[in-house]
């Protein structure tokens, strides 16, 4: 134990997260007095430039945002978008937006878990190092992330920044061989993602719990992935529309990331795989929702290291999900439907495999942009990751600085930050000073 | 398997942003010169997609940009991986962030899941120009021909494996 009545850690770069940032925690007579997360990845200005583009660019400009969920991006913008033009393409072009949502979410998931979080439990410095001694489970997660992926070509016309997406539906659509050959592959993978819930329940999992307000969409009777209405653990529920009457974006010194609050509330909430079982849990298809039960997990989850047995879970649904839409497909008439563009202002939200993803494009009549706004999931986060770090941080103060700043790499790794598309992310920085 | 000799060249970098591009243009240039049966990939360089890419082959070509700093714009490299540990392929200033993962942390886990290619050969182009937009420097783009033969060099099909019949390509 150290002795010291200031300390200053810094997790100058921190490792296993998508894009660049920092962490400074000061402590000052054995209190934390201040956890800063410093975004310093350099800010992207998309909002910028969409605007002068023509509202059929959105879905294609927005999906540079992220290589990691580019569907998410791409779902968002072609909502609002549709929303501001009243134009809704069909139950058949909607179950193929939902099964290709599925793919980024098991590719995503199935990275987060395998390649990034299970290291920290294992006591591994990354993924090569444990991929060593578990063999096995890391070609478990590669084997996951290529389902994922391979939804994501066979949609999406490549498994980055796919192509296929267009305001009003797809470019094209598969016919029901392709989908067979498909499911197939989809339903070899539910052993493995399965085993996957089982594996990570058995890690140990440090205390914490989170009493954040909680914020995901919900959309009764099934997991929400696509669509959906925002609501909160805490009673609010509002429609796209609404969100920026909900939802408050400042800035802060310390990150090119705006921060998020909850407008008449005492602010910082929390969105992502936490919030989405917290808020849905009874809609999650049945073998994800044996997989949750015998994981130990109740109806909600507040302990941010366990959201690594909920991705997991999650991993379960959107396959379920997947294989039940590949099941009843019935190809739609056509690929899209006519979209005219009008004047006005539309709002999209979906959830991204971090959480909520909202954008809203202002157009002219002649279709042009106006403006834009992104509220990507790990900005509205960060107010709440220095929250929970800052209790994480004070219960720990008898770690050493090299333990203590370890162990809030790892806390963060929990949200499964991604800095590039918040910037508009880690080193660290204790400051005991 | 079926005992065919199989090949991949993989094409590594984002072509919007200049010359980091080369690694795509080189197996843009292949399509229609390529031994048949050469599988053509490009690639954002995420480990986990370029293992996938060469799990199972007997050959796999690596074609990517980079920057060393003090060496001329357009030299070209050939590097052959075989023993050591994959950090010879360190990815040299990267960070620690997922965007910083790439060829040597591809060919480390590999190793680690034995997955690595018969063969491993790495082409490199020292870049001049990482800034946005699409297209070369004059430095890379001069020497691209000269990189696409060097590629297509190391392609050319192998001597009969022992016990195997000699086969027209």
């Amino acid at each position: 134990m150290t002795h010291r009545y200031d300390r200053r850690l810094t997790a100058a770069a921190i490792a296993r997260v998508e894009g660049e940032g920092a962490l400074h925690v000061q402590v000052v007579e054995d209190e934390v007095r201040e956890v800063r997360l410093d975004i310093y990845e350099p800010p992207r200005f998309f909002e910028a430039f969409l605007r002068g583009r023509s509202y059929t660019e959105p879905p294609d400009i927005t999906a540079r945002v992220c290589g990691i969920c580019p569907v998410a991006y791409q779902t968002s913008a072609y909502q609002a978008i549709e929303a501001l033009c009243g134009v809704q393409p069909g139950e058949g072009i909607a179950a193929l937006r939902r099964l290709l949502y599925c793919g980024e979410w098991i590719a995503s998931h199935a990275l987060h878990v395998y390649m990034l979080h299970a290291p920290d439990f294992l006591g591994y410095p990354g993924a090569v190092e444990m991929a060593a001694d578990h063999r096995d489970a890391v070609e478990r997660g590669l084997s996951l992330r290529r389902a994922g992926n391979a939804i994501m070509e066979l949609l999406g016309g490549r498994a980055v920044h796919p192509v296929n997406v267009r305001v009003g539906g797809f470019y094209s659509v598969p016919g029901p061989a392709a989908l067979a050959g498909l499911r197939a592959q989809l339903e070899s993978a539910l052993e493995p993602a399965l085993e996957t819930v089982s594996w990570v329940s058995a890690f140990d999992f440090p205390d914490l719990t989170v009493e954040h307000e909680l914020l995901a969409l919900t959309e009764p009777g099934r997991y929400p992935i696509e669509r959906g209405t925002v609501m909160t653990s805490g009673g609010l529920a509002f429609d796209a529309a609404e969100f920026e009457q909900h939802v408050i974006e400042e800035q802060v010194p310390h990150s090119t990331a705006l921060h998020a609050r909850l407008a008449d509330r005492d602010g910082t909430y929390l969105t992502g795989p936490l919030a989405r079982y917290t808020l849905n849990s009874r809609w999650l298809p049945p073998l994800a929702a044996a997989a949750a039960h015998a994981a130990g997990l109740r109806d909600s989850c507040r302990n941010p290291f366990r959201s690594i047995i909920v991705r997991a879970v999650e991993i379960v649904c959107a396959l379920e999900e997947a294989i039940a839409i590949i099941g009843a497909y019935e190809q739609p008439p056509a690929a899209s439907v006519p979209v005219r563009a009008r004047a006005g202002t539309g709002h999209g939200v979906s959830e991204a495999p971090r959480g909520v993803l909202y954008q809203r494009y202002d157009l002219d009549g002649d279709g042009i942009v106006l403006a834009a706004r992104i509220v990507p999931p790990t900005s509205q986060n960060q107010a709440a990751i220095e929250r929970d770090l800052a209790q994480f941080v004070q219960a720990r103060l008898s770690l050493d600085d090299e333990a203590l700043t370890r162990a809030c790499e790892q806390a963060i790794r929990n949200y499964d930050p991604c800095i590039s598309c918040a910037t508009h992310f880690l080193r660290m920085h204790v400051d005991r000073a | 398997m079926t005992g065919r000799y199989r090949a991949v060249v993989i094409g590594i970098g984002n072509e919007f942003r200049r010359d980091d591009g080369a690694g795509p243009a080189v197996v843009d240039r292949l399509r229609g010169e390529a031994p048949a049966g050469v599988r053509l990939v490009v690639s954002d360089g995420e480990p986990a997609g370029l293992m996938e890419a060469w799990t199972g082959t007997d050959l796999a070509v690596v074609v990517d940009a980079v920057s060393g700093g003090s060496a001329p714009p357009g030299r070209l490299y050939r590097v052959t991986v075989h023993g050591g540990d994959g950090r010879e392929l360190d990815d040299v200033g990267a960070g620690a962030s997922t965007h910083g993962l790439g060829l040597g942390t591809a060919i480390r886990l590999s190793r680690v899941l034995a997955r690595m290619p018969g063969a491993l050969i790495v082409h490199a182009v020292e870049g001049a120009d990482f800034g946005y937009g699409p297209g070369l420097s004059a430095a890379v783009d001069r020497v691209l021909s000269e990189l696409v033969t060097a590629v297509l060099a190391d392609l050319r099909p192998p001597p009969p494996l022992p016990g195997t019949r000699a086969r027209r390509r």
